[in-house]
């Protein structure tokens, strides 16, 4: 939808169209919220299950399987139907007190606000520069996401022969890219001691006789106008030069929380998203959020599912229209990289939008990892945890009631 | 990008440029506006491809520089033109100040002296802070900081918007840029013939502005190389714009006598940067990042302004500046040959730029060529990329915004390629329009950028149609 806005108020604003996004905006009017809008930067909805041709989409949440930008299309028509008023190309610049947003379009710059706003900006690949990368810094080095686009959307490569980092479950998907579009990966690396994808996931570079190597980093990249040659370092401490014309940074996700960070508001250092309660409620009681901005990342799916119940949270909130409490933080100490939700709020709805605490490790650590309630252990287990596993825990009911909420690891060796 | 030599291609000419830096574009202004002919020879495929695309964008005072050098006249007189002209060429100018910061006794031992050497070359609107007075000024400094001098009138530039707004005022006055064009000899006949890997043309006179290259061009002309240029490596680490509310201002370390050391400082465009490193290297084409170094500054960075400690890496880079045997700028003019070299401006070629061109066209006037008619500046606006004034973001009908992070409209983007100078490669794009330069780097506007220039940049994006 094009043109000016009806009104520059509304129930709730969605700032995101990915699967987060949409199944919360058509929760909110199936909840019976009247005026709901959904905002998105890009011309389609989707997010980044638009570039993802390879992954099928949909299962669960439409009984049916849907590749790439079709999900997208789906997601359009459920919005539509449900009556959001969904507004593609529309940018959020700026998140402020008070429930408004600055938004800008080829129409201008507008300020909307709302009684809620549900923040669902998903989540993306940490770049070269932020891993502090050494080499030259030549075109050819990109992330899987971009080179998703360039296949997708274009029907372009990047390059020819990458070298690929990584061993997520993205980074099968990057492989599975290349291979489909006439690129043939030199060697695929991971600095971690271990693949940080499943079984039998993890066997696929060897499957398609791609050199697989574990606890190797790039020691330099070559090139003065394309990538020509990359230096790895692998675990035994020799050095190999290989001849390639680019680099494939997969996964390490993080959260696309922009607009947290440069609010009041702010991010978590753990997860690099915003702080939220059991409901998906920011500091900010007026602002939620959803998605894999809360915890870079999970799939599409699962993304769906926690947009809906933070949607119906929103619309409980609305509907009971009471004061939300001081919430209390939910503490926790390395190596855990970070449990979401990190805030507990007392009075808050009855059922909890996210029944689980989800947690993250940032290294692979064996222990007894426990859960405290005002000083009285009621959960533990104890195993050898890898990172970027998801971990669930049941949020214990009364816990938001608590005085301290804290996650403890004894670390075993 | 290929560039067809026109008819004229060979000229003669009034005067050749060697090197489209910053200085190079600046000597070209200047001449051009004195109403000579002027052909740039740059090897890159695109301007402010050398030492000039990676400094720390900061418009001197010269409160630093040394009392009674060349260095410091030019630095003033370049700042006093860059602030008379900026107005009308469009360029920001981000009135930061600066603090000069000593972290324990012994630095602010020194502070006395630098104020004074500060008065000593005419900057007077400098003060000496207590730490917790430095502080009400920059709110993110360390507690551990025991004095500083303010110095009001550094302030923070666009890098690169300015010398293209300078080459742009040249091109509109007639000159002629050649990019891919590689200075491979020259002689003196009366003029100058010179080859190039673009073919050979003659010019009345040659300004030597090559940067890294400096002493290899003189060379290269058969002129006696009076310098030699060790390139000094620089890294910066560029911080996400949520630092910018921590760094209102340039936070500077009490220099050594190697280095003025490691900066902390607000960027036009809403980051904050932490850099250079100085470190003396034989390589003059490579410029690579260090992952140790890169995290040596991100912790010094962090140590001078704490809340940067969580703060996410935008971008790294790394550039060379080209120093000499000796700090001083390296001015040679050899009226015998018409040949003028500006060399050895490692560090305050941004701010000194305009005055060492006005300085070149003096030393030309020596030459005994007969007098040009100077021309009208000609209006040339640079589209604004500075989050201090209106970015076309804000303003409707721009077809769609392409780079989220930076808010790059698709409208710059087809005007930089329908302007004057458009961008010869990946990089100029970046540096003219922001495209690709934010958190991002590209995950969401790279594809599309490779689809928006194929066939317009050298090399482009894409390596090519898809293949099944």
């Amino acid at each position: 939808m094009s043109g000016p806005f009806e009104s520059a108020t509304a129930d709730v604003i969605v700032v995101g169209g990915g699967p987060a996004g949409v199944a919360a905006a058509v929760e909110l009017r199936r909840q019976g919220v009247a005026h709901v809008v959904l905002l998105d930067r890009e011309d389609e909805l989707g997010g980044a299950t638009r570039h993802c041709a390879h992954s099928p989409f949909g299962m669960r949440e439409f009984g049916r399987v849907y590749l790439g930008a079709a999900y997208g299309r789906r997601l359009a028509a459920e919005a539509a139907q449900a009556g959001v008023e969904v507004r593609t190309g529309h940018s959020v610049v700026r998140l402020e007190p008070g429930g408004r947003l600055e938004v800008a379009s080829s129409s201008g710059v507008v300020t909307l606000s709302a009684r809620r706003i549900l923040i669902a900006t998903g989540a993306r690949e940490t770049p070269r520069s932020a891993r502090l990368i050494p080499g030259d810094r030549p075109l050819g080095i990109v992330t899987t996401g971009t080179l998703q686009s360039y296949a997708a959307f274009h029907g372009l490569m990047p390059f020819r022969r990458p070298l690929i980092v990584g061993s997520e479950l993205v980074s099968q998907s990057a492989l599975f890219t290349c291979l489909t579009h006439g690129a043939r990966p030199v060697a695929m690396i991971e600095p971690g001691p271990h693949p940080l994808a499943r079984a039998p996931f993890n066997w696929f570079p060897r499957l398609v006789g791609v050199p697989f190597h574990l606890g190797a980093d790039i020691a330099d990249i070559r090139g003065t106008a394309r990538v020509e040659e990359v230096t790895i370092r692998l675990a035994d401490g020799t050095a190999h030069t290989l001849a390639c014309d680019g680099v494939l940074l997969t996964g390490r996700f993080t959260p696309e929380s922009a607009l947290f960070r440069q609010s009041a508001v702010g991010v978590e250092p753990g997860s690099a998203g915003p702080a939220v309660d059991q409901d998906g409620r920011s500091r900010d009681p007026l602002v939620f959020a959803g998605g894999n901005l809360l915890r870079a990342v999970e799939t599409g799916g699962w993304a769906f599912r926690e947009g809906r119940a933070v949607g119906m949270a929103i619309a409980e909130d609305l509907a009971r229209d009471a004061e939300a409490g001081v919430p209390i933080p939910v503490g926790f100490e390395a190596p855990i990289k970070l449990v979401v939700p990190s805030l507990l709020r007392a009075g808050a709805n009855a059922v909890p939008a996210l029944p689980d605490f989800q947690l993250r490790f940032s290294r692979t650590a064996s222990g007894r990892l426990s859960l405290e309630i005002d000083g009285r252990e009621v959960w533990a287990r104890a195993g050898t945890w890898r990172p970027e596993r998801r971990i669930l825990v049941p949020i214990p009911p009364g816990a938001a009631r608590a005085g301290s909420v804290r996650f403890r690891f004894r670390e075993t060796g | 990008m290929l560039h067809t030599p026109s008819p004229d291609f060979a000229g003669p000419y009034d005067l050749a440029v060697i090197g489209a830096g910053v200085v190079g574009c600046a000597v070209a202004r200047r001449f051009a506006l004195a109403g000579a002919r002027v052909v740039v020879i740059e090897k890159g495929a695109d301007i402010l491809s050398g030492a000039s695309k990676a400094n720390s964008a900061i418009l001197h005072t010269g409160f630093d520089a040394p009392p009674g050098s060349l260095e410091l006249e030019l630095v003033q007189a370049g700042r006093a033109e860059y602030l008379a002209i900026r107005d009308s060429l469009g360029l920001p100018l981000v009135e930061t100040g600066a603090l000069v910061c000593a972290w324990n006794a012994l630095e602010a031992d020194k502070l006395d002296a630098i104020a004074a050497q500060g008065r000593a070359n005419g900057v007077n609107e400098l003060r000496l802070l207590s730490g917790t007075e430095a502080r009400a000024t920059c709110p993110g400094l360390s507690e551990r900081l025991v004095a500083a001098i303010e110095v009001a009138g550094e302030h923070v530039i666009d890098p690169w918007s300015a010398p293209l707004a300078y080459l742009t005022q040249a091109v509109a006055l007639g000159a002629r840029l050649l990019r891919d064009a590689e200075l491979i000899g020259g002689r003196f006949e009366d003029d100058w013939i010179l080859e190039t890997s673009a073919g050979t043309l003659r010019a009345a006179a040659v300004v030597n502005a090559a940067g890294l290259y400096g002493d290899l061009v003189d060379a290269r002309l058969g002129l006696k190389p009076e310098f030699e240029i060790r390139p000094r490596k620089g890294q910066f680490v560029v911080l996400d714009k949520a630092a910018f509310a921590h760094v209102p201002r340039i936070v500077l370390p009490v220099p050594t006598e190697i280095t003025k050391g490691v900066v902390v400082c607000p960027t036009a465009f809403g980051n904050v940067l932490i850099g250079p490193t100085a470190e003396e290297q034989e390589d003059r084409t490579r410029a690579t990042v260090e992952t140790g170094a890169l995290e040596a500054l991100l912790a010094r960075g962090a140590e001078i302004v704490p809340a940067l400690a969580g703060i996410p890496v935008t971008a790294v880079y790394a550039g060379l500046r080209p120093a000499t045997e000796s700090k001083a700028y390296r001015v040679i003019a050899r009226p015998e040959r018409r040949a003028i070299t500006l060399g050895g401006i490692r560090s305050t070629g941004l701010s000194a730029a305009l005055g060492l061109a006005s300085h070149a066209l003096k030393l030309h006037e020596d030459f005994g060529l007969p007098a040009t008619v100077p021309a009208e500046p000609p209006a040339v606006c640079l589209p604004n990329l500075a989050q201090t004034r209106e970015r076309d973001w804000q303003r409707p009908d721009h077809g769609e915004i392409v780079c989220h992070c930076e808010l790059v409209t698709r409208r710059e983007i087809e005007a930089t390629f329908d302007s004057a100078i458009p961008p010869g490669d990946f990089g100029g794009l970046r540096r003219r329009t922001r495209a690709g330069m934010g958190r991002c780097q590209g995950f969401y506007c790279n594809a599309r950028l490779a689809e928006m220039t194929q066939g317009r940049l050298a090399p482009p994006l894409a390596v090519g149609e898809r293949e099944e």
